[in-house]
């Protein structure tokens, strides 16, 4: 088993560990967290693909490495946008939960008819 | 050698750098500057990417094939290119025509109030605008799956501050809803990126729609990717964020998401089967996509005439208005070749991506019109508006009729292009789908104009004064709306010169009749009336007459509204996802 296939393998791993936890955990602060951790098993996967393109006798293919760096920078700023949005939500609601009640105007009257 | 076609930069290209590279200087600039030039700029630039917009159509019917910029003057696969063609510079204009009127509307809500110098939710609309017309430009015109992952996650960031701009509780829990869904969805589209680079060693569409052949891997990809993005244009059944992103956010920033925000990704969902990969989804895959169009048709309508609030009804309708532009995929199938054609099916869901676009937003800024002159939007309580806010009425009304698909909208040139396409391959039942639609359509617009044109219980008393400005935007792009059905689009879209959105007087009639009586049924049987119906001289007789089969309906209603409360549960969305990963992936593996 090559290097390669080792690393495709735990990056796989740990895609299915981020999206468990993306799709399972209610928390929205355990959502983000496994939203890095599923964006880092791709990049991982991205890695695999620089060096199996790697055969013309280059160390790398450095495209995929440029694409994992601007990978990077977008999650981080996902990250920093999710959790300025969580923290102002918990300022305005006192709670951080997705499910909470529907949205409804106040004055609505409840579902008749 | 000579060089490829698409691969060398054409004159004019300039251009396609200008209508990215202005939205995107006008946010540096209004972040630099602050206060109340935000304002000042982000008008100024509106009429600009509108002349841009125009001179890249003017441009493209110069040249023969389409508009290309090399970048740095690196040819792909090293360097990156930007490509205009009919459909980029049909929704290039069209998104500078909405997003200028848009900005009309908004000047009354979102200006900075007099005597302090910098308001939070002013200075951040204007920056949102131009980050989402730069980001969409973008994703028009680029070039390179990699291009448009960075130019789909800039487009999300821009919308997602726009539903939480007033700061509640709801809107806030909305906007962390609708990012995380969209972050699912653009990190599934990533993998599928990363893997066709591994495969094929470039990400360009024109190259890899050279190299692409029907393999595992780049099924797989295609798969992942499609899946990615249908999460992200919230296609049923992976709405769970979009009624309450787009009901919660102000008009503006509704009618930006709703219009715009979502044909972004779905743009990308066309590029990926048209241009990189037309050979390889197959027959199943086509048919299941449009199944799901046909779903959040039926599920959409059905929620948005059970609503009590206005802007919730419109959010759902944009629900079932995003599955109609999924039908074209089935209808531009092409038997014989075994791959999607861009031809008359394809112009025919451009057509409803645009005609929609303008319609809905018109409709949200009626809506919020409407709601801030009443203080509220309940669909009950609208009864006198068409008296008190003519206007605001008549422009929800004429983008309902545009929507509804009545000579001569875009919406009824889609509907016949469609029609057409579907006796060509055979597949009745899509246009079954498509005439159901349209009947669906009317149902909840009638229901709504119900309501507004009924005379009022109580004169009504405005609780602030109508924008003369906004109304003129609303009503504007209804109208726009409903004459595109007249523009000339065969230099532009893939058209047969004989169709033309002018029928013989019978089939504009027979097109207007059949639908809107459908509509008025459905909405007498599923609509909440609250003893409004009694009130008219035969609504007595009207509502004896349907009462019994009237309960046994709304029981099966009831049965789909608690469905859709279900599929808007958090793991079962994500469920929903992974399993129409696999299904499309099962379905593209069949074909191979």
């Amino acid at each position: 088993m090559s290097a390669a296939t080792v690393f495709g393998l735990c990056g796989a791993a740990v895609v299915g560990l981020g999206l468990y936890g993306l799709i399972v955990n209610p928390r929205p602060l355990r959502k983000i967290l496994a939203f890095n951790l599923l964006g880092t098993g791709v990049f991982i996967l991205f890695g695999v693909v620089a060096r199996r393109g790697a055969a013309a006798g280059f160390g790398g293919d450095p495209v995929p490495q440029a694409l994992v760096i601007t990978g990077i920078v977008v999650a981080f700023s996902a990250t920093a946008l999710a959790v300025a949005l969580l923290l102002r939500l918990f300022q305005a609601a006192g709670a951080t939960t997705l499910r909470g009640a529907p949205v409804r105007a106040p004055g609505t009257e409840p579902p008749g008819d | 050698m000579s060089p490829i076609p698409d691969m060398v930069t054409t004159t004019g290209a300039f251009l396609l750098v200008l209508s990215i590279a202005v939205p995107v200087a006008s946010v540096l600039l209004a972040f630099a500057a602050g206060g109340r030039q935000v304002e000042r700029i982000a008008l100024m630039t509106m009429p600009l990417g509108l002349v841009i917009a125009v001179a890249i159509a003017v441009g493209l019917q110069r040249t023969e094939g389409p508009l290309v910029y090399l970048l740095g003057a690196w040819a792909p696969p090293l360097g990156v290119a930007l490509r205009a063609d009919g459909l980029s510079a049909v929704m290039i204009a069209i998104t500078g025509v909405v997003i200028c009127a848009v900005g009309m509307f908004a000047r009354a809500d979102f200006r900075t109030p007099p005597g302090s110098l910098e308001a939070r939710a002013p200075f951040a609309f204007w920056i949102l605008l131009l980050a989402i017309w730069g980001a969409l430009n973008t994703i028009f015109l680029g070039g390179d799956l990699f291009t448009l992952y960075v130019a789909l996650e800039l487009l999300t960031f821009s919308a997602v501050p726009l539903v939480c701009l007033d700061g509640r509780a709801e809107t806030l829990q909305a906007a962390l809803r609708y990012l995380l869904f969209a972050l699912l969805g653009s990190i599934l589209y990533l993998v599928g990126t990363g893997l066709l680079y591994g495969a094929h060693g470039t990400l360009d569409i024109v190259l890899l729609s050279h190299r692409v052949q029907a393999e595992p891997v780049t099924l797989i990809a295609a798969a992942l990717m499609t899946v990615g993005l249908l999460a992200k244009t919230a296609l049923f059944p992976l709405h769970l964020w979009l009624p309450p992103a787009h009901a919660g956010a102000p008009a503006a920033g509704s009618a930006l998401l709703s219009a715009l925000v979502v044909k972004g990704s779905f743009f990308i969902v066309v590029r990926l089967w048209f241009n990189v990969m037309p050979a390889l989804p197959g027959f199943a895959a086509t048919q299941l996509l449009a199944a799901l169009g046909a779903a959040a048709i039926v599920f959409g309508s059905i929620v948005a005439l059970r609503q009590e609030r206005l802007k919730l009804l419109i959010a759902y309708s944009t629900l079932a208005q995003i599955g109609y532009l999924f039908l074209m995929f089935p209808l531009a199938f092409s038997a014989a070749t075994a791959q999607l054609d861009s031809g008359g099916a394809l112009t025919g869901g451009l057509l409803q991506t645009i005609s929609h676009a303008t319609a809905k937003a018109a409709m949200f800024m009626a809506a919020g019109l409407i709601y801030a002159a009443l203080g509220h939007d309940r669909i009950g309580g609208l009864s006198g508006i068409g008296r008190a806010l003519p206007v605001s009425a008549l422009a929800f009304a004429l983008a309902g009729i545009a929507l509804i698909g009545m000579p001569p909208g875009g919406a009824y040139l889609a509907k016949e292009l469609l029609l057409q396409a579907a006796a060509e391959t055979r597949q009745w039942w899509w246009a079954v789908a498509i005439q159901a639609g349209g009947i669906l359509t009317s149902s909840y617009v009638l229901l709504v104009l119900a309501h507004a044109l009924a005379p009022a219980d109580e004169p009504i008393t405005l609780q602030a004064p109508v924008s003369r400005i906004g109304e003129a935007a609303a009503l504007g792009l209804a109208l726009c709306s409903l004459l595109l059905g007249l523009v000339p689009w065969q230099g532009f879209l893939p058209v047969a010169p004989g169709t033309a959105a002018t029928p013989s007087v019978l089939a504009a009639l027979s097109s207007t009749f059949w639908p809107a009586l459908g509509g008025a049924v459905l909405a007498i049987f599923l609509g909440r009336w609250g003893g409004r119906l009694a009130c008219i001289s035969w609504g007595e007789a009207i509502t004896a007459a349907v009462r019994p089969a009237r309960r046994a309906v709304l029981a099966l209603v009831g049965t789909i509204e608690c469905m859709d409360g279900m599929l808007r549960e958090w793991p079962a969305a994500g469920l929903s996802l992974l399993l129409l990963a696999i299904l499309f992936g099962a379905a593209m593996l069949a074909a191979w």
